[in-house]
């Protein structure tokens, strides 16, 4: 079987428009890590309830996509909040496996919310992203997916420059540095906590629409998350050029294997490649090198 | 009451009952175990049968993660091995049934101790993610070893048959499980009575310490996993006597978050605790089937939501429990036990 070239660069560029929508709920994860230390396992369900809430907009109330994107964004923020508030912050002083726990639980009651409202089938979002496919040269590029890659590109070039040269975004990571410290200088550490858990959730909302927009939605789509789980690991829990590296990387994987060994591949690939990692590597490609002290 | 239980020796101190009161309401529990079959209803039966299986299952993971204090994800995948392994051994060579328990007990302990390999590098909740990715390849391997799990389509299970007794129906499957259940429990306990066990405790409070008066983590932890496979493998295996057919949709992912829910609403840590959250995680569905039915004249499609309404609520009950009562019903079941202890004279 002769693998055609041009076959290669389409997958490869496929998989890393699939890599770069990974690659932002990577970021959405590694926001939430490095401010609470919070492992969150429902980081695909966040993005699952961004996505249908934004369906509940455009479809439900047929509004405008310009009218219904920020709304869901305000109703996420919102969302995010109150999951911080009320389940994680009561929960922050203990040991981090109770926590890691709770957002497990968290993982049921949104699956279940997004059932009890919408219902477990399958639906689409309303067509939004110009539908023209995309050429370069004789390489055929699915429109959604280029476009989605674009509008991921352009959200994490916003939140890398947050984190640069906003005061927010710096004191996110003066808290992640050392709590005492940041608090000690004036730094409001809950709210900081407050405020990684909303721009997170709302990072991970941006990303559901995308995700919804290219592939459906259903509430079983927080399997994304496991793949995003798969991404933050190999890239270090609490790096952003980590996440940004390794959603590329393991979306064109998944691409690449999917489309020459065959799609009851791809999870089995990317988890070989978790455990691998995680034997070989436990903090990642990027992240920080914790040692621990009695 | 129950007053006037001073120990004198160590052994009395660490006895598996400490006092005659205990003795008398275990006697009661069995006396209520052999007796339950009376009430004839083949519902209850079946419940009882699911119930006690789940229990051998949570007991198993309060093994490895309320008392060892490794969260493992993986728990329903090694169920799985188990229900293929006895589905298979039964299924193509006729061996006999406690023999397949056995079996299935053994490899889901084999896998087990592979599982927790990586324990060697990582820990906490890198460790569970490493449970989760083994469960994902676990799942991928029922799906698509087709000679040994039958794929897709997943095996059927021949009655179990034990002396030339067909246990086809779940009064009489009682009767299997429910010993089982009872050993299994109770060698559970003295587990913790022993030096692997106080090994196991050791490790979860504080793993360094462990390691520094002199515990083997790698030689405990591996034990631990294995231990904890092993119940969820026996317990598969009943199960797939309890259902006869085993497909890669049996143990789904989120049958994982349903053991560890029954850890965590049970009380993590406390065997006891271990029972109440399996016969309460069990009982749930159940009780708001229930209550959808009796709906129904209101709420013609209550059903509907019954399954939205269900994950809802276990996760709610994750996340409660963990807030506001992190010890679990084991806890308030401590509590309520200490109030009597001196009743009437002190409250």
């Amino acid at each position: 079987m002769a693998v055609e070239f041009i076959d290669i660069v389409e997958t490869s560029l496929a998989g890393i428009g699939t890599g770069s929508l990974m690659a932002l709920t990577g970021v959405a994860f590694v926001i939430i890590y490095k401010a609470t230390k919070v492992i969150n396992l429902a980081i695909g369900e966040m993005l699952m309830i961004g996505a249908f809430v934004f369906y509940g907009f455009s479809a439900g109330l047929s509004l405008p996509i310009w009218a219904s994107v920020p709304l869901t964004l305000a109703v996420a923020a919102v969302i995010g909040g109150l999951i911080e508030r009320t389940m994680i912050r009561p929960l922050l002083k203990d040991n981090p496996v109770s926590v890691f726990m709770v957002t497990i639980g968290l993982t049921s009651v949104l699956i279940g919310v997004v059932e009890l409202v919408w219902s477990a089938e399958p639906r689409r979002l309303p067509e939004f992203l110009p539908s023209q496919p995309v050429l370069f040269g004789e390489v055929f590029i699915p429109s959604k997916t280029a476009y989605s890659f674009v509008i991921a590109a352009a959200a994490m070039a916003v939140l890398i420059t947050v984190f640069s040269f906003w005061r927010g975004g710096i004191a996110l990571r003066a808290t992640a540095t050392d709590r005492a410290a940041a608090s000690s200088v004036g730094i409001d550490v809950p709210g900081v906590f407050s405020f990684s858990w909303m721009l997170a959730a709302v990072v991970a909302a941006l990303a559901g629409i995308l995700v919804g927009s290219v592939g459906g939605i259903s509430s079983a789509m927080g399997l994304f998350g496991l793949s995003v789980f798969v991404v933050v690991i190999v890239g270090g829990l609490d790096s952003i050029l980590g996440a940004l590296i390794a959603g590329l990387f393991i979306g064109w994987l998944e691409a690449m294997v999917g489309r020459f060994m065959g799609g009851e591949f791809k999870l089995l690939a990317t988890f070989t490649i978790l455990l691998v990692v995680l034997v070989v590597r436990p903090y990642g490609l990027f992240g920080t090198h914790e040692i621990e002290r009695l | 009451m129950r007053v006037g239980t001073a120990k004198e020796s160590y052994a009395a101190d660490e006895g598996l009952f400490k006092t005659d009161t205990q003795k008398v309401w275990f006697g009661l529990l069995l006396a209520g175990l052999v007796l339950f079959p009376l009430n004839g209803s083949n519902y209850w039966m079946f419940l009882a049968v699911l119930v006690m299986i789940n229990v051998i299952s949570t007991t198993g993971l309060n093994i490895l993660t309320g008392y060892t204090g490794q969260v493992s994800l993986g728990h329903a995948a090694f169920m799985a091995v188990g229900a293929y392994t006895v589905a298979f051994f039964d299924g193509r060579f006729d061996t006999p049934v406690l023999l397949n328990l056995v079996l299935a007990g053994a490899v889901a302990a084999g896998i087990g101790y592979l599982v927790g390999l990586p324990s060697l590098r990582i820990k906490g909740l890198y460790l569970a993610i490493a449970t989760l990715a083994a469960a994902v390849i676990l799942g991928f391997v029922f799906l698509n070893w087709t000679p040994v799990t039958g794929g897709l389509r997943g095996l059927n299970v021949p009655t179990a048959t034990i002396a030339g007794i067909e246990l086809a129906t779940p009064d009489r499957l009682y009767w299997l499980v429910m010993p089982i259940t009872v050993i299994m429990v109770l060698a559970a306990k003295n587990l913790f009575r022993s030096r692997v066990g106080r090994a196991f405790i050791a490790i979860r409070d504080r793993d360094i310490s462990a390691e520094i008066i002199g515990i083997s983590l790698l030689k405990y932890k591996l034990m631990s996993f294995a231990i904890s496979s092993f119940y969820a493998g026996v317990a598969g295996g009943l199960w797939a006597y309890l259902f006869r057919v085993v497909t890669p949709e049996s143990f789904p992912a989120l049958a994982s978050i349903f053991f560890l829910a029954a850890v965590i609403v049970g009380g993590a840590g406390t065997i006891v605790g271990g029972i109440f959250g399996a016969v309460f995680m069990t009982l749930i569905p159940e009780f708001l089937k229930l209550s959808a039915t009796a709906l129904v004249p209101w709420f013609p499609d209550a059903s509907i939501y019954l399954a939205p309404v269900r994950n809802i609520i276990f996760g709610l009950l994750i996340i409660g429990f963990l807030i506001f009562e992190p010890m679990g019903l084991a806890e308030m079941w401590r509590r309520t036990r200490r109030y009597f202890a001196l009743w009437p004279f002190r409250t």
